[in-house]
């Protein structure tokens, strides 16, 4: 990695003379959001993992004394070793906390708040007060999840889609208080995400930069859009289901009471019309971000930008006509299920077409294989794996075997950790200078890398096979059934795989921590990249440009032939040949 | 704090022609948002139809429960305050303070009584029996109900009253959250004369969410009240 | 420890495992030649001093031939799915001869109900036993499936069948049981912290091992 000189003019630091508690405990500036975001979805992704490393124990070494468990009290592990009462707990809050509190902040709250302003140029969202809220409200919501684990009772104990009738009802799950901070804390992460795309949103569609026209925005930023209007309109239903369960509960309503006249289903209609469009957001803006790193590295302007962008579009839009995929074998229309079916496979075709268009940008480029590059190429290869096996269960007879079986447990790991945590990976440090004015450490980075991809696969390959044999998911002792027997070994490989695994992500922390202080200063352009946030000095200022930038091009125009002493040309580089935009009133102060 | 909101304020209209939507930033963002409060309602809604038209038993007839006739007043008064709302507005896209101040003050005094009356409304139905768990033992209600169950609509009472408070008090949670916020501009804003005729903004943007909200009541009453 | 799935227990098993290979099989040349095509990119155009990128945003018949292709083989793939689907699940897929069993599911525990000798579910001579489900094989068996609490899922993997019972609905669910011997059924659906202990044993039968056991079940459930 070189360091290059800045080619355009640096803007000087603004003058910011906000107290402390302004500029990084209550700020309305979009970066320090964003930055907020990171340090507490870092925390609650390092939760998951230990709830997750708990599971992996039991399934393990079912019965033995887990090390440490010594620490939890008699209700949770008795002598240590885990209850099941407290396993599908940790089932429960394991998916609660990566999907709603880990990969969801991380891919949308950090990246759409710190990129969207710093690509489009514009010096900060819309309604930075309301994005502040937004970051609060979620701050809140993750406190009341948290605090579920340490109630009476503790968490909830139905799954992270938490189905009625089984969430409904207290006497048969055994849990109250968790059950009912989980309605409250989810209908609080609703407002605080719906607030936040609509910020996305106006800021994309009216805060460009004079000449940033919608085919000029980078794929980062349109996946981020398309993810904001997902989300805009997928989470009120989820809120909307949390709110009735929450009724079903305190206030004895029947909506989910199939005794007088409710419909178990209805939960699972309701949570997967928002559960699939919640899928997308939990993919989309990682593969716009693998989009700009993959071209990044690769030096070449992205393959098929415009399909690209459609891909995204036709994703989101199908994402809202395959809920019930989740519900083939819930006693739903077998008719419906045909339908679904073919949406479902159907979807599976911008995908292919965004795997496509990655390698046809890798083909013929000069591939520098910086730490972000990496993690991007992982991302492809792992994407692939998950988003082939999602055509298994999409074929509703071969799902019929394999639903609710390891064999999705697999799936959506290929897809959550191969896909959107890879993207993290690459992000993270992609965007670290941009964010800290540091760097983070390459040679740490790559030893995280490998490991990661080793024991990553290691872990999660196997559960195929786990799934093949029809191991049920959510079983806290599979040693139960006599089929399962001759699979504990197998179970002991992964679970020793899964701490290998957890055990490398503390080097990612490490490093994370180390650099945030003792870091190499960062360039103001380490990747040598075309987007505008690397027109700024590292780590961007406050209020981002005195002057916002003119756009003259597209984001990927590496190698262009019109320059021939670098590889890459900024998006803000004025050419002699480029004519200014058709409105140059740039706001400026 | 000031450079920030001096930074947004430069981020107002006139916007450049291209890029940029035309539209303030403040309405978009109101109409995003309401585009994601129509997801909440298609979702209680939608639960009314699946619960109400997927049982076999009958449904209590609208008129043997609530008042039809009190409550078909108050959809009056919130069309009202509609109307009332957008005299407001073309009040002070002309210019005229005093109109505003009247017509704004009139749009709120509808609101708040259209909530004064639900919530008095409310208090009646659970005194006759009606809850959102359905009929209470022992009251007038549960006991016209074993006379007459179909009328009454005996077996689903439960689901009715589930679905008739909650989609009815989310609506009555907006109109509240409107009448508040109208009366904040009211207070911080109408009074002191800070809309004119160049920036009426914050009336336009009110405008909006209280004319949607008027418009999920006129659903609701349809098929809640109606049908 | 096998690595593929379990044994054909039913009529339908080796339809499934049939497109499951099938599957297997599309996946795995796409597998192939993504996984390779990367790697080989990932060697050849490595960066090396001196080389440029080639610039190109991009080849519009490259394109739709990979556009094309994916959804031509999805599409055929939905059709030949769906036609084991409404088979196997359809609504009119239970065969007429099938013989009934009931199956009401309740934390922790599957309460399996038999038509006795009658033939006939909802008679008197129909008796219950607790986590057993005995069937005859060669003959289509019709599960009519309840729950009495929270939603459950039958799962039979050597069948290949799975169902949800769910609380408040009656559910069928159908299967022919080629192979005699002794498997397990187990819940598929989280049902409460006893969930990975709601197993039940399935015996198949020989018609006449079925009929002998069918008597004495009977006469002990008269006890």
């Amino acid at each position: 990695m070189t360091s290059v000189a800045a080619t355009t003019r640096v803007p000087h630091a603004h003058h910011d003379d906000r107290s402390f508690l302004r500029k990084y405990i209550f700020s309305t500036d979009h970066k320090i959001i964003g930055i907020q975001f990171l340090f507490v979805s870092l925390f609650f992704l390092l939760l998951g993992g230990v709830l997750a490393m708990q599971m992996r124990w039991q399934l393990g070494f079912p019965g033995k004394p887990m090390p440490g468990g010594g620490l939890l009290p008699e209700s949770m592990a008795a002598g240590g070793v885990i209850l099941p009462e407290y396993y599908v707990q940790l089932v429960s809050m394991h998916g609660t906390f990566m999907v709603f509190f880990a990969i969801m902040p991380l891919l949308v709250g950090v990246y759409a708040n710190f990129l969207i302003p710093l690509k489009i140029g514009a010096h900060d969202m819309a309604f930075p007060r309301i994005n502040m809220a937004s970051f609060w409200a979620a701050f809140a919501a993750g406190l009341l999840m948290f605090a579920s684990l340490f109630v009476p009772e503790g968490g909830i104990r139905s799954g992270w889609t938490n189905y009625a009738p089984l969430s409904a009802r207290p006497d048969l799950s055994g849990v109250t208080i968790g059950q009912l901070l989980w309605c409250v804390s989810i209908v609080v992460l609703g407002l605080s995400s719906v607030m936040g795309s609509v910020n996305y949103i106006t800021t994309i569609i009216n805060h460009r930069a004079p000449g940033m026209t919608w085919f000029r925005m980078p794929l980062s930023v349109w996946a981020l859009f398309i993810t904001a209007i997902l989300a805009v309109l997928a989470l009120p239903v989820l809120q909307g289901a949390a709110i009735l369960l929450l009724f079903d509960q305190t206030i004895g309503t029947h909506f989910f009471d199939p005794a007088a006249g409710g419909q178990a289903l209805l939960w699972q209609h309701l949570f997967w019309f928002f559960g699939h469009p919640e899928v997308y957001i939990l993919i989309l803006p990682a593969m716009g971000m693998v989009s700009d790193i993959v071209a990044n590295g690769s030096r070449k302007p992205i393959f098929g930008y415009h399909s690209m962008v459609f891909a995204i579009i036709a994703i989101a839009f199908l994402g809202w006509l395959v809920w019930g995929h989740h519900m083939f074998m819930s006693g739903m229309n077998p008719t419906l299920g045909s339908s679904f079916m073919v949406s479902t496979l159907v979807i599976a075709v911008p995908s292919a077409v965004k795997v496509f268009n990655w390698m046809g940008t890798m083909w013929r480029g000069n591939l520098r294989f910086h730490v972000p590059m990496l993690n991007a190429t992982a991302f492809v290869a792992m994407f692939v794996i998950g988003g082939l096996s999602g055509i298994y269960m999409a074929a509703t007879p071969v799902d019929m075997f394999i639903h609710d079986t390891y064999f999705i447990v697999a799936h959506l790991h290929y897809v959550l950790f191969g896909g959107s945590l890879f993207a993290l990976f690459a992000a993270i440090p992609y965007w670290f200078p941009k964010m800290f004015g540091r760097m983070m450490s390459e040679r740490w980075g790559k030893v995280h890398f490998w490991l990661t991809f080793v024991f990553y696969n290691l872990t999660f390959f196997p559960m195929h096979i786990l799934g093949n044999a029809g191991h049920m998911r959510r079983i806290y002792d599979p040693t139960q059934y006599d089929f399962l027997k001759p699979y504990q070994p197998m179970n002991e490989f992964i679970s020793i795989a899964a701490f290998l695994l957890f055990a490398t992500q503390l080097i990612f922390f490490v490093n994370f921590w180390y650099s945030l202080f003792k870091g190499e200063k960062a360039p103001q352009n380490p990747w040598e990249d075309n987007g505008l946030e690397w027109s700024l000095p590292s780590p961007a200022p406050h209020g981002n440009w005195e002057r916002v930038p003119t756009v003259y091009r597209g984001p990927y125009e590496f190698s262009s032939p019109e320059v021939s002493d670098r590889d890459y040309l900024p998006q803000h580089e004025k050419r002699p040949t480029d004519r200014e935009p058709a409105s140059t009133t740039a706001p400026s102060h | 704090m000031t450079h920030a909101t001096a930074t947004v304020d430069l981020m107002r209209p006139p916007f450049p022609a291209e890029p940029g939507s035309g539209v303030y930033s403040n309405k978009l963002g109101m109409w995003v948002f309401l585009a994601s409060d129509v997801m909440f309602f298609t979702a209680l809604i939608g639960t009314y139809i699946i619960l109400r038209f997927g049982v076999s038993q009958p449904w209590a007839h609208p008129n043997a429960v609530l008042n039809v006739p009190l409550t078909a007043f108050n959809t009056f008064l919130l069309i009202c305050s509609s109307v009332s709302m957008v005299k407001a507005f073309a009040a002070i896209s002309q210019g005229d303070q005093r109109g505003l101040k009247l017509w704004l003050l009139i749009t709120i005094l509808a609101g708040a009584s259209f909530v004064s009356v639900q919530v008095v409304e409310y208090i009646k139905l659970v005194g006759h029996g009606f809850t959102p768990a359905g009929f209470r033992e022992g009251s007038t209600l549960a006991e016209h109900a074993v006379s007459d169950p179909v009328k009454y609509g005996a077996a689903t009472a439960g689901l009715y009253g589930s679905t008739f408070f909650t989609m009815t008090g989310f609506h009555g949670f907006h109109v509240t959250c409107g009448v508040i916020s109208m009366t904040y501009l009211y207070f911080t804003k109408v009074l002191p004369g800070k809309y004119s005729r160049q920036d009426y903004r914050g009336i336009e943007t009110i405008g909006l969410y209280w004319h949607f909200v008027d418009l999920v009541w006129i659903i609701l009453f349809t098929i809640v009240y109606l049908i | 420890m096998h690595w593929w799935l379990p044994l054909k227990g039913s009529t339908f098993a080796g339809d499934i495992d049939g497109l499951f290979l099938a599957i297997l099989i599309i996946t795995g040349i796409a597998f192939v030649v993504v996984e390779a095509g990367l790697i080989w990119f990932v060697i050849k155009y490595r960066q090396r001093p001196g080389r440029k990128a080639f610039y190109t945003h991009g080849n519009t018949r490259a394109e739709v031939i990979w556009t094309t292709i994916p959804a031509v083989t999805m599409v055929a793939l939905g059709l030949i799915s769906n036609h084991y689907w409404v088979r196997i699940k359809g609504r009119n897929s239970v065969p007429a001869n099938a013989y009934p069993i009931a199956i009401h599911a309740k934390q922790f525990e599957w309460q399996v109900t038999y038509p006795g000798a009658d033939g006939q579910l909802g008679t008197p001579d129909d008796f219950t036993v607790r986590n057993q489900l005995h069937v005859p094989v060669g003959r289509p068996v019709v599960v009519h499936l309840s729950s009495e609490d929270v939603i459950h899922s039958f799962f039979v993997p050597v069948f290949r069948v799975k169902q949800d019972a769910v609380p408040g609905m009656d559910i069928k669910a159908w299967f022919q049981a080629t192979v005699p011997g002794q498997y397990e059924l187990g819940c598929a659906e989280l049902c409460g912290m006893g969930h990975y202990r709601m197993r039940a044993q399935v015996f198949v039968h020989t018609p006449e091992e079925y009929d002998a056991w069918m008597k004495q079940a009977a006469q002990e459930a008269k006890q």
